[in-house]
């Protein structure tokens, strides 16, 4: 049996740059996804945006982790991934959204994220055109920014590769075999493997694998859709998220990537429970009606392709990363609840220094907020 | 001012059309009212349309048919693709330099999409959609045919030759642009047929929806039944320098030069010696563009045996077992390098000739366009295909499976609907067949004095010669249809059959007058390069060998013979029979040359819309890259705005020079939408009326 010090389940937004993260301390590691290059699942539907500006020490800590290795990334390892600092606004056009917005930022400035309030005037020199009736103004936190998933999983997965990572892609894990309170073997279609940890790091099959170890893990994955258009010159600068809910959807957000192509995604309300990657007609009439209302500039700017994709939710809208209880060599990193992208190089880090014991004090406080055995009933802000 | 048109045709009408104003780059410009931008650019001489972001490399026309970017201009400050954008009065055009700057929009319209339901919904109103839909609307069933061009017909319109096939199933005989205005014309005096030209089917959705573009406004269709009839797409071909503006597909050229008689180039090349390569030629010819050669990397053309002669026997050089081995020029093609290749299709060494053209046409094979039925039948609704996009064949065949699937599709919805004979069946396979093997010439010793001499000695479903003899006496051996024509019995010297044979591959030879000196009568369709009575004629035989110079002794334009004239000469009785044609382009129109070549782009590129070489993708496959979206999400080729159509074919010839098989390969994820739409056009702006 081929024996690793850790096993990955899942070469996605979490799985590759945590095993990034330990072959760089020389943790003898490998992933397995049944899929056949990394990022394949859910990694390369997330649009790229990468934001530290969240509600919560755990992301906010995990994020800003992130957002340094995205942009030093070339800098340290010379692959270009498309890091943009373009910033996240987060635009009020009543009352209620103003407060909430100017809220939260209190507790953002309390952990020291520079995000500030802008006026509606200085709003439009940000996203020149925006529809400035009923604006009250926005969000701006210029340190936010974007990379591309496609280029930034390949960059980690080779570079991890240079640090001795294997990959087994095309390979289902079909079973797990426990002891007492141990996984004594990872079973796939091809071969049997052991390890020192295993981590569950499936995104949208997380639940499924949980339950090959008998653990119920509260993961559903729910679709969205997103696009990309053709290339122009830049417009605008940051991610716009509107937040206001429509008749058939909640919020929506774009940006303007690195290529200059603007990607966007709308979240639909009621949630699309399950897994289908297959488009429907409702999308583009739903997103456009919504985009071009808000910024009638993007009107001419032409649809390139669309894809759909899934957000593995947990019921609180906060990952579950951690250790088991019941399991003492299990390592939960599942439910990102569409974040996985921005939060996986920082999460990378985090859950290596759980393998390896090296958490500290802020560690500690930050994987309180994904902790596996919360009791679920908060809700994310701003999501 | 003098323009890029053609002003003269020997079959197509120029029409006399109004000229506009235009500016390109702030120049005031003429371009015909009704043209597509490109077209009127093209007209003035210009073929660069701007510089790409990446490298900086010229942009021009490429497939000329919506399906990619490369030939995207400003038009009155949106960015657009000039091949599909008409041109307006006093409308600014500019070239796009980098990527384009994104006007600002004050306002735009926003409004439901409207839903509509057919029965059935046909894709591609060519050959096989217009065929299909003729059944369709006999059965009066309530059918929506889409159609991306202006004109009904596809690629019908054009097609400017006389059609092979059969006379009574496919229209055999007459020129394909006007059995694609008979087709329409029935199509129209349908009343459940319902056609939307300049509509784009941009994708089937999961829910069962298609969403078109109709003129500008987005539709979604409910169709019961979907046939796909969106016909084929051009394969490129990768070699050094193969992505120099003036590289394009022959379907391309067809564009500019039959639909909008425009002559995109002075001296052309060709790669390809399919019919479509080889039809492509001889259109140049009719529009007056010197072909400088045609390169073929088998050792017999792939096409019709009559096509290639008809080349030939003009003083078109054909070199089979070659391959092109670089385009070399500034920005544009300025010359090309070929050489001789072995049965393993390697390069012999020192077998190079370099000729000088501006334009080199691609027609290395069609594949079909799938990608409606594909998703289609991914959402579980019924689907039918028919013409090329079932399966790559001749327009006459199109016709025929059109007719079958349009009758398939009538007995879907309707059960008292009569069954398909089975000999319909059998003769769509006839119809598609591949061209046989080459014969010698059959029956020529006789003792008539005027009879006919057939030289089409390859096996093609073709029959016109024997339909329309009044005596019955060019008869077909073996099958009625594909077997091979051969004259028995008697000739009254009509010449029919020599007008009509859509190969030229028929003469007449009559000893009546002479027996020394006998007439010889020749077809000829090239009436831009005019021949006239006692002119002299460079007589060749089948293959293009010149046989001697003869005078001319009469022209014969009869309003009967539909624009094929015939041409007689007297000539000696010895060579009489071997005469099949006479030379119109001479001999230093192809001749190579060794010049100072002046720039060598050396870059193989696979992706021309993301700009992505062969040696970028050739190293993560060494690397061990079997997913085709990984490359894609590594080197972004087929992220462009064609969506891998021109790239997926030529990433996978290279797994397969790396020695990869195509099981191992991962392919790429096809998504909607399968062509650019702007963002407002979803929110419901625009008036399609």
């Amino acid at each position: 049996m081929n024996n690793y010090d850790v096993i990955i389940i899942g070469a996605g937004s979490v799985g590759v740059p945590l095993a990034l993260s330990l072959s760089e301390k020389k943790i003898n590691t490998l992933v397995i996804d049944e899929l056949s290059s990394p990022g394949q699942s859910n990694n390369k539907k997330a649009i790229g945006g990468i934001r530290a500006t969240h509600s919560d020490f755990g992301k906010i800590k995990v994020s800003q982790r992130s957002i340094e290795i995205f942009s030093t990334w070339q800098e340290r390892f010379g692959d270009d991934i498309g890091w943009l600092a373009n910033g996240y606004s987060f635009p009020a056009y009543c009352e209620r959204d103003e407060k909430n917005l100017k809220d939260l930022m209190k507790l953002q400035h309390q952990f020291g994220l520079n995000i500030n309030w802008v006026s509606p005037e200085e709003y439009n020199e940000l996203v020149p055109g925006i529809n400035m009736r009923g604006l009250r103004g926005s969000t701006f936190s210029p340190e936010d920014g974007s990379a591309s998933p496609l280029l930034a999983i390949n960059a980690f997965y080779f570079q991890s590769k240079k640090f001795g990572a294997e990959y087994h892609f095309n390979e289902k894990v079909i079973a797990i075999e426990q002891e007492n309170d141990r996984i004594t073997k990872v079973v796939t279609e091809k071969e049997n493997y052991s390890a020192g940890f295993v981590v569950n790091a499936a995104g949208n099959q997380a639940r499924e694998i949980a339950k090959m170890i008998g653990l119920e893990i509260p993961v559903n994955p729910d679709s969205h859709e997103g696009a990309i258009t053709e290339p122009v010159q830049r417009f605008f600068g940051p991610m716009v998220v509107d937040m206001r809910p429509s008749k058939d959807s909640a919020n929506y957000y774009f940006y303007q990537n690195n290529e200059g192509q603007v990607v966007f995604c709308i979240t639909p309300a009621p949630p699309i429970i399950g897994k289908d990657n297959d488009a429907t007609s409702i999308f583009l009439p739903q997103v456009a009606k919504r985009m071009i209302d808000l910024y009638p500039r993007l009107a001419n700017l032409k649809v390139r392709r669309t894809w759909r994709g899934q957000y593995p939710m947990t019921p609180d809208g906060f990952p579950i990363v951690g250790k088991s209880q019941e399991i003492s060599n299990l390592i939960n990193a599942v439910g990102m609840c569409g974040q996985g992208f921005m939060l996986g190089p920082g999460l990378g880090e985090l859950i290596a220094k759980i393998i390896l014991n090296e958490l500290d004090d802020d560690d500690l406080k930050a994987l309180q907020s994904f902790d596996p055995y919360r009791d679920f009933s908060g809700m994310e802000q701003f999501k | 001012m003098s323009q890029n048109r053609i002003k003269e045709h020997p079959i197509l009408p120029i029409p006399d059309r109004e000229n506009v104003r235009f500016f390109w780059n702030k120049k005031p410009l003429l371009a015909k009212k009704g043209e597509v931008i490109s077209s009127a650019l093209f007209a003035n001489g210009i073929k660069i349309f701007g510089h790409h972001p990446k490298d900086n490399s010229a942009q021009g026309i490429f497939c000329a048919n919506g399906q990619c970017a490369k030939c995207t201009v400003i038009a009155n400050a949106k960015p657009v693709k000039s091949c599909m954008t008409l041109v307006k009065e006093n409308m600014d055009v500019k070239s796009v330099e980098g990527l384009p700057k994104l006007p600002n929009t004050e306002k735009h319209e926003i409004n439901d999409i409207e839903i509509l339901e057919f029965d059935v919904l046909i894709i591609g109103g060519g050959p096989a959609g217009l065929s299909a839909a003729v059944q369709l609307g006999e059965h009066n069933i309530r059918t929506l045919i889409v159609d991306d061009k202006n004109e009904l017909g596809g690629k019908l319109v054009l097609q400017t030759h006389k059609f092979f096939g059969s006379v009574e199933d496919s229209y055999a005989g007459t020129r394909g642009n006007d059995i694609g205005k008979m087709l329409a014309e029935k199509v129209r005096k349908l009343n459940s047929l319902t056609v939307w030209r300049n509509s784009i089917a941009l994708y089937v959705y999961k829910d069962k929806k298609v969403g078109i573009l109709k003129n500008d406004v987005y539709k979604l269709i409910k169709p019961k039944i979907i046939l796909n009839a969106a016909g084929a797409r051009e394969k490129f071909l990768r070699f050094k320098g193969n992505a120099l503006a003036g590289i394009y597909g022959a379907g391309a050229f067809q564009t500019l030069v039959n639909r909008d008689l425009v002559r995109p180039t002075k001296r052309l090349f060709i790669v390809g010696g399919g019919n479509v390569g080889l039809i492509a030629g001889y259109h140049a010819l009719q529009a007056g563009i010197e072909v400088v050669g045609l390169v073929e990397a088998l050792p017999k053309c792939g096409g019709y045996k009559v096509h290639a002669d008809k080349l030939k026997r003009l003083g078109v050089p054909i070199y089979t077992s070659h391959t092109i081995k670089q385009a070399h020029g500034e920005e544009t093609i300025e010359s090309v390098t070929i050489c001789k290749i072995d049965k393993n299709f390697q390069e012999i060494p020192n077998t190079d000739k370099t000729f000088s053209c501006d334009t080199l046409l691609i027609a290395v094979g069609l594949e079909p366009v799938n990608e409606f039925a594909l998703e289609a039948e991914k959402a579980g609704m019924k689907v039918f295909s028919a013409g090329d996009a079932k399966e790559i064949a001749e327009a006459s065949s199109a016709m025929f499976n059109g007719k079958i699937a349009g009758l398939q599709v009538a007995r879907e919805l309707r059960k008292d609907i009569e069954d398909i004979p089975s000999s319909w069946y059998e003769k769509a396979e006839i119809l598609k067949s591949e061209p046989g093997k080459t014969v010698d010439y059959q029956n020529i010793e006789n003792n008539s004095k005027v009879f006919p001499v057939i030289h089409c000695l390859q096996e093609i479903p073709c029959n016109p010669c024997s339909t329309i003899c009044p005596t019955n006496s060019v008869k077909i051996k073996g099958d009625p249809i594909t077997g091979l024509p051969y004259f028995e019995g008697k000739c009254i010297g009509c010449g029919k059959c020599v007008a009509i044979c859509p190969g030229l591959a028929i003469t007449l030879v009559d000893y009546r007058k002479n027996e020394e000196f006998p007439t010889v009568t020749l077809p000829y369709e090239l009436k831009n390069h005019k021949i006239e009575k006692k002119d002299q004629i460079e007589c060749v035989d089948i293959d293009g060998n010149i046989l001697g110079e003869y005078k001319v002794k009469r022209v014969i334009d009869s309003p009967a013979n539909n624009r094929t004239q015939l041409i007689q000469a007297e000539v000696p009785a010895n060579i009489a029979k071997k005469i099949a044609s006479f030379h119109i382009q001479p001999d230093e129109v192809s001749r190579p040359e060794i010049k100072n070549i002046t720039k060598i782009d050396d870059e193989e590129m696979v992706c021309l819309c993301e700009r992505v070489t062969a040696k970028e993708v050739r190293k993560l496959i060494k690397k061990g890259v079997h997913d085709m979206n990984q490359i894609k999400a590594i080197t972004r080729a087929g992220m462009g705005p064609c969506g891998a159509k021109t790239c997926d074919n030529l990433i996978k010839q290279l797994f397969r020079e790396e020695g990869i098989s195509q099981e191992k390969i991962v392919e790429n994820t096809r998504r909607p939408v399968f062509v650019e739409v702007p963002l407002g056009k979803f929110a419901g702006g625009g008036d399609d009326e």
